[in-house]
């Protein structure tokens, strides 16, 4: 995978985040979001190894999976604005971007709820002759919810192409891996017969190899594959922590944790020219996304009754007629 | 005192986790944190890890441990965090927790407290701010608190706590910075007693929770309009207080039910039928309902055309039929 891309990618979903951040001081994202700063290798390497029409399904902390699966950084912007313009028309926000053309299924507020979506999808369009693929990313913390072991079993059961891939950031909220999990991440995957790999996850040349091995696998027929990507979330849980000091990371552990940086290490591999060229290009397009999410009309009131039901039925007022 | 309503909860774990050492608090982000509204505050501190700790973030896992500590002889008090974060869990919820005692004849009773911030206001997000009063309600074998006051949320998890029975406690999470002055503890009346929380002659406004502020400041603003309404706190859904809601609705002959939550076949549902069934003959118009819109929580840009304000209220007092009785009469 040609350097200048991922480098492109992680640098796109890093400073999105800096300016979504800004927005949500600004009072124009409200209800805060899950910055993913730290974790960009992961969503490039990963779709990197991806093509438009495969699938993924995302998360809480769902914007670089959104974007490096190409999603439009201006419409993703007026969607955490809650802009009609926004990718879902402002209606999902920052944990429920999604866009189907480019095989986006939805991030997901619930954690955990994407994987047995995901071996859904990639069931269903290998059933349909395609030789697509799909990916469900989640956390560390996910791993203990019950659906996603469920969807484990059944994607091995029925030789489903799909990959999990865990982003394990140490962290569930506050809850350390060592606290939350018992045994290990990659013993799950194990355990449901899937090749299963522990990776680099600050180093998107290092998760792209991994994942298009997975990949290549799951379209060959040869079933999902389990792949952990170690990395550090560098800032907040969620951006309310901005304001609430939580306390439960160390300076020491927080610097130790940030001093390895995907922006770095994927930088260190272009040239200075090509570096500045990708940075005055996304700065361009950010500006435009913050300006035209700004810009944009906020929803109309009067649809909220609109698009609840396809047929038949239009959502009530819930008050007496 | 001036008491928040997180002040007066975290106040009444610690003083059950002092009272009665089978109390055992537990949840994601209860410990070390705190909670993520920090109601657990402290707790993890004073009271030791034994006491109060965190969980992996596994709802289901987490009822079902919680039912089996029940079973051995403890008190737990589960804090699921947020109202969409217990769905994971209502197999556990429905299909036991609710249903042991009656499967067993009584042999078992099952004292556990499920804690829920539930309900919108607060700018939140998709799955942070449902009003899911209805599912639990709706399941018997569960009772049922939602505190509206400082005092209540104290008192009411006391009882919650002592009480044989699972409770699912939803706590109103727009309350929860809202002072009283109150000094704890605090003792209020007992669960299946709700409260005339304003006095008035010519309509009842009956709600719960987080719709009880709402329906005051209604009542406040409808002086002007020259209605005198008064307002009744169910406080307890399961166990219900007909006693008192039929002698409010029997004195003012007019009934307005708010409710937060969506009006189709919620609780208010429920509090109207009850109503038009036991005061018939004392009621001037029918029973009307203010609720939340039957949609999925909206955005926070947009939350506040959902939820039912005072306008809302007024607008439904003024639907009683007050030209086909004279104002203020009654019925009765
Ligand atoms: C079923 C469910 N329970 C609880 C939550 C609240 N919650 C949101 S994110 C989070 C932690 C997730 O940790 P992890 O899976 O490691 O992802 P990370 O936040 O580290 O990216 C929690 C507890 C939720 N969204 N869904
Ligand atoms: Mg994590």
């Amino acid at each position: 995978m040609n350097p200048l891309e991922l480098y492109r990618v992680v640098r796109l979903i890093r400073r999105f985040e800096e300016r979504a951040i800004e927005l949500v001081r600004s009072g124009e994202i409200v209800g805060g979001i899950h910055p993913y700063i730290g974790q960009e290798a992961i969503a490039a390497g990963v779709c990197g190894a991806l093509r438009t029409d495969d699938i993924i399904t995302s998360t809480h902390r769902g914007h670089g999976h959104v974007l490096a699966k190409g999603a439009d950084p201006v419409r993703m912007m007026a969607e955490l604005a809650g802009r009609v313009t926004g990718l879902n028309k402002g209606r999902g926000g920052s944990m429920h971007a999604a866009d189907f053309g480019l095989g986006i299924f939805g991030a997901n507020g619930i954690v955990g709820a994407g994987g047995a979506i995901a071996a859904g999808a990639a069931w269903a369009r290998r059933y349909q002759g395609g030789d697509q693929v799909a990916v469900s990313f989640f956390g560390d913390g996910a791993v203990s919810q019950g659906v996603l072991l469920e969807a484990f079993n059944l994607a091995g059961l029925w030789n489903v192409p799909v990959i999990f891939v865990c982003e394990n950031n140490g962290y569930a909220t506050t809850m350390p891996v060592e606290g939350g999990v018992a045994g290990t991440i990659l013993g799950r995957g194990e355990a449901f017969g899937m090749p299963s790999v522990q990776v680099d996850g600050m180093d998107p040349a290092v998760v792209y190899e991994a994942a298009a091995e997975a990949v290549a696998r799951a379209r060959a027929g040869e079933g999902p594959s389990l792949i952990e990507c170690m990395t550090y979330r560098f800032d907040a849980h969620h951006t309310f922590e901005h304001k609430a000091r939580l306390n439960y990371r160390s300076e020491e552990e927080l610097a130790t944790g940030r001093s390895r940086d995907p922006l770095d290490i994927a930088g260190a591999r272009l040239s200075t020219e090509d570096r500045e060229a990708a940075d005055a290009a996304i700065e361009e397009l950010l500006a435009e996304a913050v300006r035209f999410a700004c810009a944009s009309p906020k929803p109309d009131p009067a649809d909220a009754m609109d698009h609840l039901y396809a047929t038949g039925l239009r959502a009530r007022t819930g008050a007496s007629a | 005192m001036s008491t928040t309503m997180a002040q007066a909860i975290n106040t009444a774990l610690r003083d059950a986790l002092k009272d009665d050492d089978r109390v055992v608090v537990f949840g994601e982000d209860v410990g070390t944190l705190g909670g993520v509204f920090r109601i657990t505050d402290g707790l993890t501190r004073d009271f030791g890890e034994d006491r109060c700790f965190d969980t992996p973030l596994a709802e289901s896992g987490i009822m079902g441990f919680a039912i089996g500590m029940a079973m051995a002889g403890f008190r737990p008090v589960v804090e699921l965090q947020f109202d969409a974060f217990a769905y994971p869990a209502f197999e556990q919820i429905l299909s036991h927790v609710a249903k042991l005692r009656n499967r067993t004849r009584g042999a078992l009773s099952l004292p556990i407290v499920i804690r829920v911030p539930f309900a919108g206001g607060i700018g939140g997000v998709e799955h942070h701010c449902d009003s899911s009063e209805a599912y639990y309600a709706h399941t018997p074998g569960l009772k049922v608190v939602t505190p509206a006051t400082v005092a209540d949320a104290y008192s009411l998890l006391r009882e919650a706590i002592n009480d044989p029975d699972p409770v699912v406690f939803l706590e109103p999470k727009k309350l929860y910075w809202s002072k009283d002055e109150v000094s704890l503890p605090a003792q209020t009346a007992p669960f299946g007693k709700a409260e005339v929380r304003r006095e008035g002659t010519d309509v009842t406004l009956l709600s719960y929770g987080p719709s009880v502020p709402v329906a005051l400041a209604a009542a406040e603003a409808a002086v002007e309009d020259g209605w005198s309404v008064e307002v009744v706190d169910l406080r307890t859904i399961n166990p219900y207080d007909d006693a008192t809601v039929d002698a409010s609705v029997r004195k003012t002959g007019r009934c307005v039910v708010v409710t937060e939550a969506s009006g189709f076949a919620g609780v208010g549902a429920e509090m109207a039928a009850r109503v038009q069934e036991r005061c018939f003959h004392s009621l001037a118009a029918p029973v009307l309902r203010v609720a939340g819109y039957d949609i999925p929580y909206p955005p926070p840009k947009l939350e506040h055309h959902h939820l039912p304000g005072v306008d809302r209220v007024l607008d439904t007092i003024a639907r009683l039929q007050w030209d086909d009785v004279p104002m203020g009469s009654g019925a009765s």
